[in-house]
């Protein structure tokens, strides 16, 4: 099971921050800090696995983390969950990322904070592996978004529409136009009142 | 008043913070408007507020405030509200706020009415921060859409299953029946997240676990289906088709294989098909190809099959990437209690990560290193571990130390090797070792009779070099103290240096001044130095000197002592040599031994717990030969000369203490119980008590059991009675011993209940027992 995520930039500010096991919210500041400092003195030649801090948990767990650029990317897991598999998540996790952002940086994650979760939450769900599949993560992602936007932008746009038109007030058509010895009928426009 | 930000413009602001308190002051306006905005702002734009309090929790400031905004939100019809009102409640609720059994309505409005989005997200907040009740009540819905045909929802609905699963075991029974048939689904996402389910399911009961061994054929099929199949788009990382679902695939196997002939025979041709076959060129191979590995140790696999899995690992040992290398030294951890010879194959390549300067790998190369030692390897595995001491980082001295003194007392093939690699540890990691392992020096030392010599020698010119590591500093003065002769006689296996008197005692005044010692240790080094005045041939003043100077020391345990030998050189001096002549070996654990153990172990604490005076009356009580405890009697006179006056006088142990007589606490037709009490004389705190029921009645007492309480500051242990029933006419007694501890002595109470069947009708007692005799606590 994965206990928690975090992602945290090379100064340790937090970009995104996700337990899957309940902490107050002192002690997830601590462990944010507390990860950010261990895996801080790890050089980028050697392995990606680290026995956890005290704070999260105790023998039983491991932070395996990737650096991407300015970001730690780090998945605090215990034994049950395959280390080498774990990788790939990240793996799985960021180009998902990239592909819905497009050329994913940190700006994106600061800024767009919410979508970073809503794309979490179709990869890992309640510390367990959900899905795996780019394509339909990214395809669920773009029907949300269309759904939201479809429903944030015109907001109670259409029922206002509706009622506008029938507020509408059209004069009074001439049925019939006397131009000298012509006889236009003029046709029924009363069902477009 | 200022307008309240926009999300953007908000974060910007926060970047441009240049000092925590500019941020905070930022933060806190904005919190303001947030706070006033969630009160009476605009409904449609609340989901933008939260947004920015959720961004604000993150960086660790108080979002408290927005809890019931989250439920306002998720009530709302609007997509975009329900999503950031259910992220809020991911993140800011859980059990113990009393608000989160309040979203369960909306949860379950939303599970059954909400379009496929909404129900994720409905199905995602539950499994993250569902309490029992919560899954309880709304189990039934998550089970319908288990079933219904939609894959998105369906994939969601398994994995909050294992939540409630996890969080109200009950539920298994709702869920259990629907796996298997959900193991014939094809996609990815139903068949990872039913897995997961079985797994949960299996490891919480026996039952559920003979259940699905039947599924074993399928998931062999489905595996097999996975590994055979060429390259596919969808699911493949690196060329591996969704080795996710092939790493569950096998820990499932795993499961259901263990000590289980038939299933584990279906797995085997596809386990070795697939150690065979998986490329491990790229990560997502070598994960399968690891799993597959551990799943075929655990099983009941073919001899072949085991020897090509350990042969893997073998092989991973030598990759170069770090992180195989990692996981290929965590695999050979589990795998060494049960293969042993297996794995003591690859012992040099184990040795060489050792080397490691990666910290995590040469940790996992340790613990394995010290699995591996045994009695054939013992001489070289030391001497790697202790190459591996001198450079390591120094989280991992600790256990290296201890581990190589662990292995060192396991397998030294001679007493001579044992001390000097206890020597070799002391020297390099001193500070490092645990507080027992003077003592079991000292021990050993003592034992080796014909290794004084060269053990004293060793140390001698040890503790010349570096007198700041305190263990070594304990052993060698203990040690100079007592084999001082040999010390200053030449020694053949060592370098024939002739040790003078003076350098002798100048090294222990050294010890004795210098401000790196313990106060234990100068402690010793005070002893040591006394013990050499019967030991040196030269005259002893300089001795006495010493001893007199110290006889003024403001460390009340080292003037005592001073005091007390000058006292010994001067009234006592007859006796000098008989009371400071050799020790007799030491024996662990015993009585009188424990007191001799307790004083060389690495004491810390400067004012040791036992008597001042006990270190002398051991001494009296070798020359005395008396046994029995060495607690003194607390009416001793504290003043020095008076105190070894009456040790002098002492006479013999304090006479045994009278029987405390016994007790009938309860009868009832005939049915007696009586208490009768011991005090073992060596532990004063401790009362035996003996529970008899006896029964003169014409009818059996059945079903007896006898259950006691005591006072909260006492301490009670029931032994199991010697059986249940009485027969009738005085048959033989049930009998059951209580141990009680009462250390503060506290007035003893003692409440019984009794339950038990007799003249058919079945009989419960309860009673205190108030007039226990005076001398059963005090």
């Amino acid at each position: 099971m994965i206990q928690a995520i975090l992602v945290f930039n090379n100064h340790g500010k937090p970009r995104l921050v996700r337990f899957y096991q309940r902490f107050p919210e002192e002690i997830q500041q601590q462990i944010v800090r507390e990860t950010f400092h261990l895996v801080l003195k790890r050089d980028d030649n050697i392995c990606n696995f680290l026995e956890g801090g005290s704070l999260i948990g105790g023998s039983d767990y491991k932070l395996i983390y990737r650096h991407y650029a300015t970001l730690y990317f780090v998945f605090c897991v215990d034994s049950s969950e395959s280390e080498l598999g774990i990788l790939d998540l990240i793996q799985v996790f960021v180009e998902t990322l990239d592909k819905c952002f497009e050329n994913v940086c940190e700006l994106d994650l600061i800024f767009h904070m919410d979508k970073v979760h809503y794309i979490l939450q179709e990869v890992v769900m309640g510390g367990m592996v959900l899905e795996t599949n780019m394509n339909e993560i990214v395809a669920q992602m773009e029907a949300q978004n269309r759904l939201e936007k479809s429903e944030g932008g015109l907001s109670a746009a259409p029922a206002r529409a509706v009622s506008a038109v029938k507020n509408m007030n059209l004069p009074e058509i001439p049925r019939n136009i006397n131009i000298g010895d012509l006889n236009i009928k003029v046709p029924n426009l009363s069902q477009f009142v | 008043m200022v307008p309240s930000l926009k999300l953007h413009d908000f974060m910007e602001e926060i970047r441009g913070a240049k000092t925590q308190a500019q941020e905070r002051e930022v933060i806190q306006k904005e919190c303001a408007h947030i706070r006033a905005s969630f009160r009476d702002g605009d409904p449609l734009q609340r989901h933008r507020q939260l947004t920015k309090l959720l961004y604000v929790h993150m960086l660790g400031y108080p979002a408290h405030f927005g809890q019931m905004e989250c439920l306002k939100l998720i009530a709302s019809p609007r997509f975009i509200d329900k999503r950031v009102g259910y992220l809020g409640a991911m993140l800011l609720l859980d059990e113990r706020h009393d608000a989160h059994l309040l979203i369960t309505n909306s949860i379950k409005n939303d599970l059954s009415q909400g379009i496929q989005p909404v129900q994720g997200l409905a199905l995602c907040t539950l499994s993250t921060m569902g309490s029992a009740e919560m899954c309880r009540d709304l189990a039934t819905e998550v089970e319908k859409l288990l079933l219904q045909p939609g894959p998105y929802v369906r994939k969601k609905a398994i994995l909050t299953a294992v939540h409630m699963v996890r969080k109200a075991p009950e539920l298994s029974d709702i869920f259990l029946p629907l796996c298997a048939k959900l193991l014939h689904e094809h996609h990815h996402g139903i068949l990872l997240g039913t897995i997961t389910l079985i797994m949960e399911l299996c490891e919480r009961s026996p039952a559920a676990l003979r259940h699905f061994r039947k599924v074993v054929p399928k998931l062999v099929q489905i595996l097999r289906t996975l590994v055979t199949t060429g390259y596919s788009t969808e699911h493949s990382i690196s060329g591996i088709s969704d080795p996710f679902l092939q790493v569950q695939i096998l820990r499932l196997l795993r499961i259901l294989g263990r000590n289980h002939e038939k299933s584990s025979e279906t797995m085997n041709d596809l386990l070795a098909q697939v150690a065979t076959n998986t490329d491990t060129s790229r990560n997502a191979g070598s994960a399968v190809l690891f799993e597959t590995v551990l799943t075929i140790m655990d099983i009941h696999s073919a001899a072949g099959l085991r020897v090509l899995a350990v042969n893997i690992l073998g092989r991973f040992l030598l990759n170069s990437d770090k992180n195989i290398r990692y996981v290929a030294l965590t695999s050979l951890l589990k795998l060494v209690k049960s293969d042993h010879s297996a794995v003591q194959r690859h012992r040099p390549t184990v040795v060489e990560c050792l080397r490691e300067s990666d910290a995590s790998l040469s940790r996992r190369a340790l613990e394995l290193s010290l699995a591996l030692v045994n009695s054939s390897n013992v001489r070289s595995m030391t001497q790697e571990l202790q190459a591996f001491l001198e450079s390591c980082p120094p989280d991992l001295r600790a256990d290296c130390a201890s581990g190589i003194l662990l292995a060192a007392e396991r397998f030294a093939p001679t007493k001579r090797w044992h001390i000097d690699t206890i020597l070799h540890v002391l020297t390099t990691a001193g500070t490092y070792v645990r507080d027992d392992a003077v003592a079991n020096l000292t021990q050993l030392i003592g034992g080796a009779q014909e290794l004084h010599a060269y053990s004293v020698h060793r140390l001698y010119h040890a503790l010349a070099e570096d007198i700041s590591q305190q263990p070594l500093v304990q052993v060698a003065t203990w040690c100079i103290g007592e084999y001082g002769d040999f010390l200053l006689e030449n020694c053949e296996e060592t370098e024939p240096l002739q040790v003078e008197e003076e350098e002798v005692m100048a090294l222990l005044e050294k010890v004795l001044q210098s401000h790196m010692s313990l106060p234990a240790t100068r402690g010793y080094a005070l002893t040591a130095l006394m013990k050499l005045s019967t030991r040196i041939q030269g005259d002893t003043d300089r001795i006495r000197q010493v001893v007199s100077i110290y006889g003024s020391c403001l460390d009340v345990e080292l003037q005592q002592r001073a005091v007390e030998y000058n006292v010994l050189f001067q009234k006592y001096d007859h006796m000098r040599a008989a009371i400071l002549e050799k020790m007799p070996l030491v024996e662990h654990g015993g009585p009188q031994t424990d007191e001799e153990a307790k004083e060389s172990r690495d004491d810390t604490a400067p004012v040791p717990t036992e008597p001042q005076t006990s270190k002398l009356l051991d001494l009296l009580n070798l020359l005395d030969d008396t046994s029995g405890d060495t607690q003194q009697p607390p009416s001793l006179n504290p003043s020095p000369e008076g105190a070894l006056v009456h040790l002098l006088d002492l006479p013999c142990a304090p006479p045994p203490p009278a029987p405390i007589p016994n007790l009938k606490v309860f009868e009832r037709e005939g049915v007696q119980l009586n208490l009768s009490f011991t005090r073992p004389p060596g532990t004063p705190a401790l009362l035996l008590i003996t529970v008899t029921t006896t029964n003169s009645s014409e009818d059996e007492v059945t079903h007896f059991i006898c259950q006691a309480a005591v006072p909260k500051s006492v301490q009670l242990q029931l032994e199991a009675p010697s059986g249940n029933t009485v027969p009738a006419q005085d048959g033989p007694p049930i009998t059951q011993l209580f141990r009680i501890l009462n250390p503060n002595k506290a007035p003893l109470r003692l409440k019984l209940r009794l339950t038990y069947n007799h003249f058919g009708q079945s009989v419960q007692e309860i009673f205190e027992v108030n007039n226990l005799p005076v001398k059963t606590w005090q």
